[in-house]
């Protein structure tokens, strides 16, 4: 039963990277910094890959559009993990700028700056400014709401959305919803929706066919990666129950500044990485805070990720093994692949 | 008066003072074995509050200063104390003039917590 799902995983993870990177070049074109995922949708199924391979004039064939998530920016940062964050969401964008096919527009998903100061917004909008794609979409990040519960972030990336900056739309034909899950945390809890945008999601979804492509975007991950570090969050149970009945849902999320994935029955969860420093891998460091690492050894660092954890007693089984040089994922510090896993549920 | 010289006598003045009001203090702190109302501190490093649970008398003023490279707070969960984000080496300080028990949290990472017992 077990082989059988995890054959179907398998698949379904096929199917995520016939785009003609294999697995091991697609960690590779992974730069550590100055990177983000292009999401082609086709069919109404994202197809992900690193966007510092190149494109081929034949890479779009079939597909509707394709968009780029990049994901916390921390303009204002200058500790040495990455003295210049400023200069890696450039490289960013000047990749997103040079790709052979523009993508429909760039969702950024939180973390936009380090102490939510105007001067930081100021700058992250001089860089975004330089984007060639006409729309940019925004979730706020626990640090962009430091100071004024994220009045000034609301004013500037929130217009037209409801409560703490939560909003929907429709592209072509796909639905596309940003949650909040940075607002109003509790002590000693994780990330957090909350009743009232819980409730707006419901209605939201509420008489949309099935059949409709579901993209949720959040900046902490909406499920449970590392509850020690806060790595989830407390009522993202509850979110998905909604989003259960259809047939293709992506869930895109930022905050833990490296790539991971899990693919459970028809949702594909998938974190992004940083454009301004790395973060360590779950348990892998004393705390989640920013990794010092050699500029040239930083790319190897964003491979390494392998998840061994039990949640509720039930075992987060890793579906597939790093790829990297050194082989064994067992220190959890090996170098390879994001790790894939599957949450079984009982 | 060399320059040379000069350098140690602007250095040593302030020693000095420095040393009497050393004298001056540390006398009372022995005949107390009572933590010293003024000197209760907590670091924050690593995502942590250390120590974790901090006991001091009433009238204590506790000092939180934040190690990490990455912005803190620390808010009572009852609204009692609340300070601003704590960027790197930044300090918030609190004089607790009621014995209780404080819990606080970080409100941007809330897995963080702690709590000041005063007596």
């Amino acid at each position: 039963m077990a082989d059988k799902k995890h054959d179907l995983i398998d698949q379904k993870l096929q199917d995520l990277n016939n785009d003609g990177v294999d697995r091991r070049g697609f960690l590779k074109c992974m730069a550590w910094a100055g990177t983000g995922l292009v999401w082609t949708m086709s069919g109404g199924i994202p197809v992900s890959r690193a966007f510092a391979k190149g494109y081929g004039k034949d890479d779009r064939k079939g597909a509707d559009f394709s968009f780029v998530q990049i994901s916390d920016s921390h303009i204002g940062f200058n500790k040495p993990a990455n003295p210049d964050v400023t200069a890696t969401l450039q490289t960013a964008i000047n990749k997103i700028n040079t790709m052979a096919h523009a993508p429909d527009f760039i969702i950024h998903t939180g973390d936009l700056s380090q102490l939510s100061k105007p001067s930081e917004f100021d700058t992250l909008d001089q860089v975004l400014k330089g984007a060639s794609a006409k729309q940019i979409l925004f979730v706020p990040g626990e640090h962009d709401m430091l100071t004024d519960n994220g009045e000034q972030y609301l004013q500037r990336y929130g217009k037209g959305t409801k409560g703490t900056g939560w909003s929907s739309f429709d592209h072509k034909g796909v639905h596309f919803v940003g949650l909040v899950n940075v607002a109003n945390l509790k002590a000693g809890g994780m990330g957090s929706l909350g009743n009232e945008q819980l409730e707006w999601l419901e209605n939201d979804l509420k008489g949309r066919p099935a059949s409709t492509p579901i993209v949720l975007f959040a900046h902490i991950p909406l499920w449970t990666i590392y509850p020690d570090w806060g790595w989830g969050t407390d009522d993202s149970e509850q979110a998905l129950s909604y989003v259960k009945r259809f047939g293709s849902v992506t869930v895109l999320n930022g905050h833990i500044h490296q790539i991971m994935q899990k693919v459970e029955g028809k949702v594909s969860f998938h974190t992004a990485m940083s454009t301004a420093f790395p973060q360590p891998a779950p348990g892998s460091a004393p705390s989640a805070g920013p990794m010092k690492v050699p500029a040239d050894q930083l790319q190897r660092v964003l491979g390494i990720t392998d998840v061994n954890y039990l949640v509720s007693g039930r075992s987060l089984a890793v579906v597939d093994s790093p790829l990297g040089d050194s082989g064994s994922s067992a220190s959890g510090n090996a170098g390879g692949a994001p790790a894939v896993v599957d949450l079984i549920h009982g | 008066m060399t320059s040379s010289n000069m350098w140690v006598a602007g250095v040593a003045m302030p020693v000095l003072i420095g040393m009497l009001l050393l004298f001056a203090v540390s006398p009372s702190v022995k005949a107390n074995d009572q933590p010293s109302a003024a000197n209760a501190a907590v670091k924050i490093d690593n995502f942590v509050f250390g120590p974790q649970t901090i006991t001091v008398p009433v009238g204590a003023t506790v000092t939180w200063t934040n190690a990490d490279d990455i912005p803190h707070t620390s808010v009572s969960t009852e609204g009692v104390f609340k300070s601003k984000v704590l960027d790197t080496d930044e300090k918030f300080s609190y004089t607790f003039t009621k014995a209780g028990t404080y819990p606080y949290y970080c409100t941007i990472h809330p897995k963080m917590t702690g709590k000041v017992v005063v007596q």
